[in-house]
């Protein structure tokens, strides 16, 4: 029998710690929905998805139920949407995004993710048409997410995508002006997107991944933060000791869930993604581990350092404990969703300057920040290609979810609700990046890409 | 295949009996129990085995649940795999 003392600490995790699978999220291909009808590719792609994931969330249900652990969100990526739609004559991909939203309703997940281009070196014909149906697209769905990936290690960044973005971004907070802009926290500018990312809204199934495969996103702020508060003497390298413990012990959980859900579905278990990601719930924080370690707040001078440790030692534990870890792994920093972000915002410890810092070393970027609603276009873009070039040199992944919150300012705070919180809206740099971002263009490959 | 039965809560009589009622009703065998008083609450786990189990095991689930209520006690049950997978290499 299991240890008497294992068998409480989980139970304790999962009762009192929130340790929980985030979400179990099924990649399919639409790579044979292919049509050059628009119309027939739809009804190809629903017939697909409703298929293949009818009883994804039926089998999440019950294993949640058997292994007595909960499972958030089930979830569904698709193959990005401007391969898929491109060879069709349509002028506008709205109505793609509109039979992704029907699908997803259909088969009862939460969200629905790929509604996306790949533009790093270059665009076709279909990437300029999903982008310029973005805004009508997050507007008029419910559950579809979208990502656009604009820059690589291996090809450079793409500014003439990156000055696009800008502009997207502001339509749609314009367009979803009603719901404080929420449109915006349902898309993120990636340099270097992972293509088997269970987490959304950056989701997508990538081109190399098999016909459809089960990705698993493990999530526990709350089991890695009492870890440390109960050792509070220990050393960096205690500290470090001991997150990895407490990030196998979840990345294991993770593992069993996804193999055995993938084996119910008959589909290949793809790849488990330990992140801390939080969510506005008190002990549910990755400001608050950071804060745990002996800073006064998430922000402060050493903050970096922090979630440096903390997110190379979430990747060793993790990276043991299952066969194939994947995805991001590490710690998301999203504001809004972060009870201990949105306290260390409110009260002048965090900075949007410091946040670009702390992205440099964690495994995702700056994620759903609040901004004013009247920061130009080219100021969105210009964070973007700051963000863009932190990935693209340092071989990591950096994602950008910006919302400005149209109509609102500094001082005043966006309500989303549910998992996505409310934020406080934070102040950028002022100064104006126009006749930078206008050059238009491509920053070339950094050295380190020459590798052959 | 087996499952842990945790049952933690205030002490009192006929704990082990009305847990053990119900699932000997159900045809679930029980293989091995602990228990001891943690912090003045208590604390018992046993080991099943569900393989002649006569009823869905979410609806043993639920059985477990009202006795719960009924006793004052927080009563779970999940598959053992969870516990082997998290605490064994």
């Amino acid at each position: 029998m299991t240890m008497f003392k294992d068998v409480l600490e989980t139970v304790r995790m999962i009762e009192k710690e929130r340790l929980d699978i985030r979400t179990i999220t099924m990649g399919i291909s639409l790579l044979d929905c292919i049509d050059s009808s628009g119309e027939k590719s739809r009804q190809r792609i629903y017939d697909k998805i409703t298929r293949l994931a009818e009883n994804l969330v039926k089998e999440g249900e019950r294993i949640e139920t058997e292994l007595g652990i909960p499972i958030v969100h089930k979830r569904i990526s698709v193959t990005p949407i401007s391969l898929i739609a491109g060879s069709s004559s349509d002028l506008n991909y709205v109505e793609y995004a509109k039979i992704l939203d029907a699908a997803a309703a259909t088969v009862g997940v939460n969200f629905i993710g790929g509604f996306s281009a790949l533009v790093p070196k270059g665009f076709t014909k279909g990437d300029r048409i999903l982008i310029d149906s973005i805004p009508e697209a997050l507007a008029t769905t419910n559950n579809v997410c979208s990502c656009v990936n604009l820059g690589s290690s291996k090809s450079g960044i793409n500014m003439d995508a990156v000055k696009r973005i800008g502009e997207v971004i502001k339509e749609t907070a314009y367009l979803t002006r009603d719901a404080d802009s929420i449109g915006c926290a349902k898309f993120v500018a990636f340099a270097n997107a992972v293509e088997d990312n269970p987490f959304m809204a950056g989701a997508f199934h990538g081109i190399g991944e098999a016909e459809s495969v089960l990705n698993v996103g493990v999530s526990g702020p709350g089991v890695v933060k009492r870890a440390l508060e109960r050792s509070q003497d220990a050393s960096f390298g205690e500290m470090a000791e001991i997150i990895k413990k407490a990030a196998f012990k979840i990345t294991r959980a993770g593992h069993l869930v996804g193999t055995t859900v993938a084996e119910r579905l008959n589909v290949p278990f793809g790849i488990l993604d330990l992140s801390l990601a939080p969510t506005p719930e008190v002990g549910d924080s990755v400001a608050r581990i950071l804060e745990e370690m002996g800073l006064e707040h998430c922000g402060t001078h050493g903050t970096t350092a922090a979630l440096a440790m903390l997110n190379d030692a979430v990747k060793k534990g993790g990276i043991m404990a299952s066969t194939s870890v994947g995805g991001f792994s590490g710690a998301f920093i999203p504001v809004s969703e972060d009870e201990g972000m949105i306290e260390a915002v409110e009260c002048g410890a965090l900075t949007f300057d410091k946040l670009e810092a702390m992205t440099s070393v964690c495994s995702v970027g700056i994620d759903m920040v609040a901004i004013p609603g009247d920061t130009p276009a080219t100021t969105i873009s210009a964070i973007i290609a700051d963000e863009a070039a932190i990935g693209v040199i340092n071989n990591k992944t950096t994602g950008v979810r910006l919302i400005p919150v149209y109509g609102k300012d500094v001082g005043e705070s966006a309500e989303f609700g549910g998992l996505l919180g409310h934020a406080p809206i934070m102040a950028v740099n002022k100064n104006d990046s126009s006749v930078f971002i206008n050059r238009g263009g491509h920053i070339p490959a950094p050295i380190h890409s020459f590798k052959n | 295949m087996r499952a842990v039965v945790t049952v933690i809560g205030k002490d009192r009589t006929g704990i082990i009996y009305n847990v053990s009622k119900i699932l000997a009703e159900n045809n679930v065998n029980i293989e091995d129990i602990s228990q001891t008083i943690m912090d003045d609450f208590f604390t018992m786990i046993m080991l099943v085995n569900l393989d002649n189990m006569s009823i869905d095991f979410n609806v043993l689930k639920n059985e477990l649940e009202k006795i719960a209520e009924t006793i004052g006690m927080s009563i779970r049950i999940q598959h053992e795999d969870l516990f082997n997978a998290m605490h064994t290499i």
